[in-house]
């Protein structure tokens, strides 16, 4: 298959890439990666990407690393393919999905990330839950969800009047957070929570969802 | 109608002049004090609702997150001046790889180093040595990578210059001018040689000419 996704189910950046995958109906496999024994910080990983990182990723002789431009690459290449992704059509369209994603990297991501590992990736290592770091966290977390909730109070998804990467990457780690008991920031936000709803529910995203458990 | 670009005396806004200089599109700039917290002001919020800086104005239209700047004007003129993109889907799929690897793996440790080292004293906070140890460290392990890419490339994305090489000439200066750090870059080889190439364009050299950074702590 000339598509392959390196990686594993539960990892929130191969779940990007296997979001996009599956919204363009593209044939892809997954590789395995032996992340418990550390394969991802050896040779013949690191050729793949040397940041020892998941995911990597193979379009035949193409060779990408980074969820975000993996994502786009597919977008790209695959234009015509299933939905687009990145509103095509024109560029001033393109560059607010453009903008919504380089908002979901610079705003969204950080705070999430850290909530993640205190509340669920922390247990599995059996480290203990720093409280304090949640809270702090949190806050940073609800001012920039003020400006989700205006932005989708104007408009249906984040990118504009249409579903985009600007949405799908913000899925990942919404999945893992909505099981948390802290979900509740999302639901008492109206317009985030009926986003969520709606982004969540698209097969590609229930599909995607099943296969990532903890 | 000339582009506006807020802020040029910091580093992030420099991307996108140094990207507009390479494109040959006139800009203007509109000073933002970060210090006196203008970027809080209401009337900032209105152009960028997250308070932070570049903000760019094409008559009506507004834009934000330099990175969706850069890859905006490097696209509207893909046939003036020097292409930052690539000439095809599969070149510009590196160059956005290694442009995320600058957001996601090189911006972190230089940004906090930034903050320490620069701009400590000035927002009424002391150094906290650990945290700048420990980026200077994470750096450290993304340059060993760097010098092992750019031994087999000559340009993080390819045998081109483009946006994945530009978008780290701001902060990189600060490294080797303000911060006294240019060991980091000196003692690899295939990083230093990359460094002189791109920081001695005529466009950056430009750009530092005119909107010099702000004083240190």
């Amino acid at each position: 298959m000339a598509i392959k996704v390196h990686g594993y189910a539960m990892s929130t950046c191969t779940a990007r890439v296997l979001l996009c995958l599956s919204e363009k109906g593209l044939e892809y496999e997954v590789v395995p990666v032996d992340v418990a024994n550390g394969a991802h910080k050896q040779q013949p990983y690191l050729s793949l990407n040397p940041f020892g990182q998941i995911p990597a990723f193979e379009d035949g002789d193409v060779k990408i690393f980074e969820s975000r431009a993996i994502s786009k690459y597919l977008a790209r290449k695959y234009k015509d393919t299933g939905i687009d992704l990145l509103g095509s059509s024109s560029l001033t369209v393109s560059t607010i999905v453009d903008t919504w994603m380089e908002v979901e990297s610079h705003q969204f991501n950080s705070p999430m990330q850290a909530i993640i590992r205190q509340m669920i990736v922390n247990p599995i290592f059996g480290i203990a839950t720093d409280e304090k770091i949640i809270e702090t966290e949190l806050e940073k977390l609800g001012k920039v969800l003020d400006v989700y909730e205006e932005r989708l109070s104007k408009c249906k998804y984040l990118g504009g009047d249409f579903y985009s990467l600007a949405d799908l990457h913000h899925i990942p780690y919404l999945v893992y957070f909505m099981r948390t008991p802290k979900s509740s920031v999302i639901t008492s936000r109206p317009h985030v929570s009926a986003w969520w709803n709606d982004i969540s529910s698209r097969p590609a995203t229930v599909k995607v969802a099943e296969t990532m458990k903890v | 109608m000339v582009v506006k670009v807020y802020g040029p005396a910091y580093a992030s806004p420099k991307r996108v002049l140094v990207c507009l200089i390479e494109k040959e599109v006139e800009f203007e700039t509109v000073p933002v004090d970060l210090l006196k917290g203008e970027h809080k002001d209401p009337e900032y919020l209105k152009l960028q609702p997250f308070g932070t800086i570049p903000v760019t104005q094409d008559g009506e239209y507004t834009l934000y997150e330099s990175r969706a700047i850069l890859r905006y004007y490097a696209e509207k003129y893909k046939s003036q001046g020097t292409d930052l993109l690539g000439k095809t889907v599969e070149e510009r799929g590196l160059v956005e790889n290694w442009l995320e690897v600058e957001a996601q793996s090189y911006h972190p440790p230089i940004y906090t180093l930034t903050i320490q080292i620069l701009f400590s004293s000035k927002l009424g906070f002391p150094r906290d040595e650990n945290l700048i140890k420990e980026s200077e460290e994470k750096l450290a392990k993304v340059l060993d990578i760097y010098e092992e890419r750019l031994s087999k490339s000559k340009y993080l994305g390819g045998d081109f210059f483009s946006l994945a090489d530009l978008s780290h000439l701001p902060f990189t200066q600060y490294l080797v001018d303000q911060m006294g750090k240019e060991y980091m870059i000196r003692s690899r080889k295939h990083v230093s040689a990359w460094w002189d190439d791109i920081s001695s364009r005529p466009s950056w050299q430009k750009v530092l000419q005119l909107y010099p950074a702000p004083s240190k702590n």
